[in-house]
């Protein structure tokens, strides 16, 4: 029995008593137990090196309990949207009515409940992402969430939309892990959203949610993530797992508009050969927000190939991370690495710290990673000013125009018009310096 | 170019495999201090050194800190457990009392210098055809036993003695500046340097020198289960500027012996350093036994405006290095620059890269690295780029570039880039790839062999870097690199 060292390991302790009884004890005590052996991370841990999240999270929220509101959801997508509110899924909120041929969808509860084991591989990864403390907290806490398989071949032309929503007043700690399987050969389009339900929600949310993602054999997964709208002293984890099969494709965007302390992490494991995945993102940040992304990806077969572009735009005193690692297993032959970060720094106070990394064992490789930092190129304002553009017309177009240098591989243009809207939005917000 | 390249190539054929060619031992008469740690044995150093009772102190002071302090593990390196209590902390050659004439030092030490290429006999440089002058420091296990040229340096101005002697003969400079760029607390094996280090050189340049020659030391470990623990110290005054080279060897041994050395650099208002190494200690074999541990601390602080620092290193020895030469950009417009080769083969384990550190305005950096890895070896770059929030304009254009030469070898880079100002403009780039056959496949069709080509390219690679090394230096270095990639090509 490991000593408890403080409260917030009593309070998780207790909540994993609770979460005991609810489905998947023995895989939820694996994962329990690796929390325990590593605890929750601070800066000593490298993966961690800029985000204490034990410091946090030293006084965590008690458990969310679920709310049986039906609120009305503004519908922003044209998809097919799977809600999870307040740690529970919602089939009266999603749309289950008319699910096309080749996807099933179930929630978290009934999945673990049947416990197959396909699906059992998709929601407990391998590799670094179960490695990671707040990956296995999560593990051990997961209250809910939602299942979506589809099935060999299937062609899903409508995107489905993962909501996960927090709507209560006070302080909780909400725990989702959900996944997405394609299957081999299938075509699938997914969107995730994360946010809070109105305004009276609680700033001080905790929350910690895991999407897995397995493409398997020659599939195809599209999907961009939006997190927004977290308050000043709300803590979240949102972390994605992706296990990529042979000629498996994922791209991934990410929109990234920061609040309290917010960690993005990206686990993928390219696992057959020909395996391609891209991730690119903003992030936007501003008052005492801080906002990390980090990436890990996991070269194991030949011939793979990854890219990463991520753009990150800073005001105030906020406070921005990117870590990514490219990791070239031996044997990984003739693997594609390229990650680019790049940030602006509006203002005197805020921070960006970049930390790339190339790790790497296999000889025929090309891999490279570039990170770059500063302020606007004054010559650039001076050019867009000199041809009468107020000073902060001018800054937000330049602000525009850098953000979308990691967005023009979004194929889908509603979801790029989307995502460029709210970077506008955000811009139009911000008192020009 | 076609004599050098040729000239490189019969180098590396005419030796083995594992032809470590500085791995002799010399056969002399050492005093020791007995084995082990402990505040006896720290005050015994001291008293060998006729150290004044504030250094004493000092040591003390470090030591019992060390006691609390954990060794470091978040380097890529692997080794089993040092036991601090196996080593000898000092060693001495017998017959040198201390570096007086070089008539006084055994023929035994000289014959070993001349072996290793070194020159301690003034006239020997003089003789002849106009060549550059080098001055030299020459450490021997835990003292020095000879430096050149004092006389001449000292018309200059310049002070260049063994840090021992600077003690006696200068210990208001001593006490000013020693520990005031790497703290006693600094790390782990920084305070353990601090407790029982030796020897090592001591430099002073004062305001508005110019060095007349190029000052240079040459650490040689002998004795078996030693660690040798040398501290460098180098003052540029106001204005002044010096430039320094570094070089080291070690016999070949089964056992793996310690080196924890500190370096501190601190230039004063539009000072110069220029600081230049090639390390070249005992790798190991090639079934990864043996070899020298090289723990090293090396910070500059550019303490004046204006004032400059630039690292060159290559690295090709050791069996593990851990070693971040660092500059802290204080004084505003003040630049740091670093270059790097580090070359690794068989099971050697590197670990090494470097820190800028902007505090002042305006301030510039430039790194440069390019990391070789061949055989069983894995070669990490970790650097780390900081602005804080007065650094206004501060610049940093980092690079760094691995080649990876087998199946067997890594390669990693691990940079931190961390930007508290928003005129702080920071550029980072890292490739890594393997030499590529486009490039070899031209080479060999223009009659080169496989291992003409590789060199060919290797040195292409690595020819940014080398351009910063002192002439005579850059051709050793060319040799080294070679030589240390010899078997790596098949």
């Amino acid at each position: 029995m490991i000593k408890l060292a403080n409260e917030a390991d009593a309070i998780y302790e207790a909540q994993y008593q609770t979460m005991q009884k609810s489905g998947a004890a023995q895989r939820r005590a694996g994962s329990y137990q690796a929390f325990l052996e590593r605890g929750l991370p601070n800066r000593r841990v490298e993966s961690w090196h800029y985000t204490d999240l034990k410091a946090a999270l030293a006084k965590p929220a008690p458990l969310a309990a679920g709310d049986e509101r039906k609120p009305l959801l503004a519908r922003t997508h044209d998809s097919i949207r799977l809600v999870t509110l307040d740690g529970k899924f919602r089939p009266d909120l999603s749309d289950l009515s008319e699910l096309p041929v080749g996807l099933r969808v179930r929630s978290l509860h009934e999945a673990l409940a049947d416990d197959n084991p396909e699906i059992n591989v998709a929601l407990w990864p391998d590799g670094a992402g179960a490695e990671d403390a707040a990956v296995a907290l999560n593990g051990a806490l997961m209250q809910d969430g939602v299942v979506v398989s589809v099935s060999s071949g299937a062609t899903i032309a409508r995107p489905i939309e993962f909501v996960t929503l927090v709507g209560a007043s006070l302080p909780e700690a909400i725990f989702t892990r959900s996944a997405l399987i394609v299957g081999a050969g299938a075509s699938v389009k997914a969107i995730e959203t994360a946010g809070v339900l109105e305004r009276e929600t609680s700033n001080a949310t905790q929350l910690n949610h895991l999407l897995a993602l397995r493409l398997e054999h020659d599939s195809k997964l599209d999907m961009l993530s939006h997190i927004s709208g977290f308050g000043g002293d709300s803590v979240s984890v949102f972390s994605l797992n992706a296990h990529l099969a042979s000629h498996a494709q994922l791209k991934a965007h990410q929109l990234i508009e920061g609040g309290g302390l917010l960690r993005r992490q990206l686990f993928a494991a390219l696992d057959g050969e020909f395996a391609g995945a891209s991730f690119n993102g903003v992030t936007l940040a501003r008052g005492r927000q801080h906002a990390d992304t980090t990436l890990f990806v996991d070269h194991r077969q030949p011939h793979g190939a990854s890219h990463e572009r991520f753009r990150t735009i800073l005001d105030e005193h906020a406070i921005g991370v990117f870590q990514g690692k490219i990791v070239v297993r031996p044997g990984a032959q003739k693997t594609d690495g390229v990650m680019q970060s790049k940030a602006i720094l509006l203002s005197d106070g805020a921070t960006m710290n970049n930390k790339p990394e190339l790790e790497i064992f296999a000889d025929d490789v090309k891999c490279g990673h570039g990170a770059a930092c500063g302020r606007l190129d004054q010559d650039q304002l001076f050019y867009l000013m000199a041809r009468g553009l107020p000073r902060g017309e001018a800054q937000s177009l330049l602000l525009e125009a850098f953000a979308n240098e990691s967005l023009i591989d979004i194929s889908d243009y509603r979801s790029r018009d989307f995502v460029l809207e709210r970077i506008g939005g955000w811009l139009a917000e911000r008192t020009p310096s | 170019m076609m004599a050098a390249r040729q000239e490189t190539v019969a180098r590396v054929e005419a030796i083995d495999v594992d032809a470590y060619k500085y791995g002799f031992t010399t056969d002399i008469e050492s005093e020791k201090a007995p084995k082990g740690l402990g505040e006896d044995i720290v005050r015994f150093i001291s008293a060998k050194k006729n150290e004044p009772e504030w250094l004493t102190q000092w040591r003390l002071e470090a030591y019992r800190r060390w006691l609390t302090m954990r060794e470091p593990d978040w380097a890529r390196v692997h080794y089993p457990p040092i036991d601090y209590q196996d080593l000898y902390y000092y060693a001495a050659p017998k017959s040198t009392p201390g570096p007086k004439t070089l008539d006084d030092v055994d023929p035994e030490l000289l014959r070993t210098y001349e072996k290793l290429g070194i020159p301690l006999r003034e006239q020997e440089i003089l003789a002849g055809v106009e060549t550059r002058k080098i001055a030299v420091d020459a450490v021997f296990d835990s003292v020095s036993v000879a430096t050149t040229f004092k006389e001449e340096l000292a018309k200059a101005g310049v002070i260049f003695c063994p840090i021992s002697e600077a003690v006696q003969t200068h210990p208001e400079l001593v006490r000013q500046y020693l520990g005031s760029v790497v703290p006693v607390t600094d790390n782990f094996f920084a305070t353990l340097n601090s407790a029982v280090y030796s020897d090592g050189s001591f430099v002073y340049v004062p305001k508005g020198v110019r060095c007349p020659m190029e000052l240079s030391t040459y650490f040689r470990i002998n004795e078996q289960k030693t660690g040798q623990f040398e501290r460098t110290l180098i003052i540029a005054d106001a204005g002044s500027y010096v430039s320094y080279l570094e070089g080291c060897t070690a016999p070949k041994r089964d056992e793996n012996q310690l080196h924890a050395a500190v370096v501190e650099l601190v230039a004063l208002d539009d000072a110069e350093i220029k600081y230049s190494t090639v390390q070249n200690w005992y790798p190991g074999d090639s079934s990864g036994r043996g070899g020298i541990y090289n723990f090293v601390t090396k910070r500059g602080d550019c303490r004046g405006r204006n004032s400059h620092i630039s690292w060159t290193q290559v690295e090709t020895g050791s069996a593990i290095t851990w070693k971040y030469p660092s500059c802290i950009l204080r004084g505003d417009n003040s630049q740091g620059e670093f270059y790097s080769i580090a070359v690794s083969n068989g099971h050697q384990q590197v670990d090494s890269g470097t820190k800028m550190i902007h505090l002042g305005r305006n301030t510039k950096s430039r790194i440069v690295s390019k990391g070789i890895s061949a055989g069983k070896s894995q070669n990490t770059y970790r650097g780390q780029v900081s602005a804080h929030r007065r650094a206004d304009n501060a610049r940093n254009y980092t690079q760094c570039d691995s080649l990876l030469i087998g199946h067997d070898c890594g390669a990693h880079t691990v940079p931190y880039i961390e930007s508290k100002n928003t005129s702080a403009q920071f550029e980072h780039e890292a490739t890594t790839s393997k030499i590529s056959e486009d490039q070899l496949f031209y080479a060999m069709q223009r009659g080169l062999t496989a291992e003409e080509a590789t060199a060919l390219i290797v040195n292409g690679f690595v020819r940014d870097v080398l351009q910063q090394l002192p002439m005579e230096f850059a051709v050793e270095a060319q040799k080294l690199i070679s030589i240390s990639l010899e078997g790596s090509v098949g």
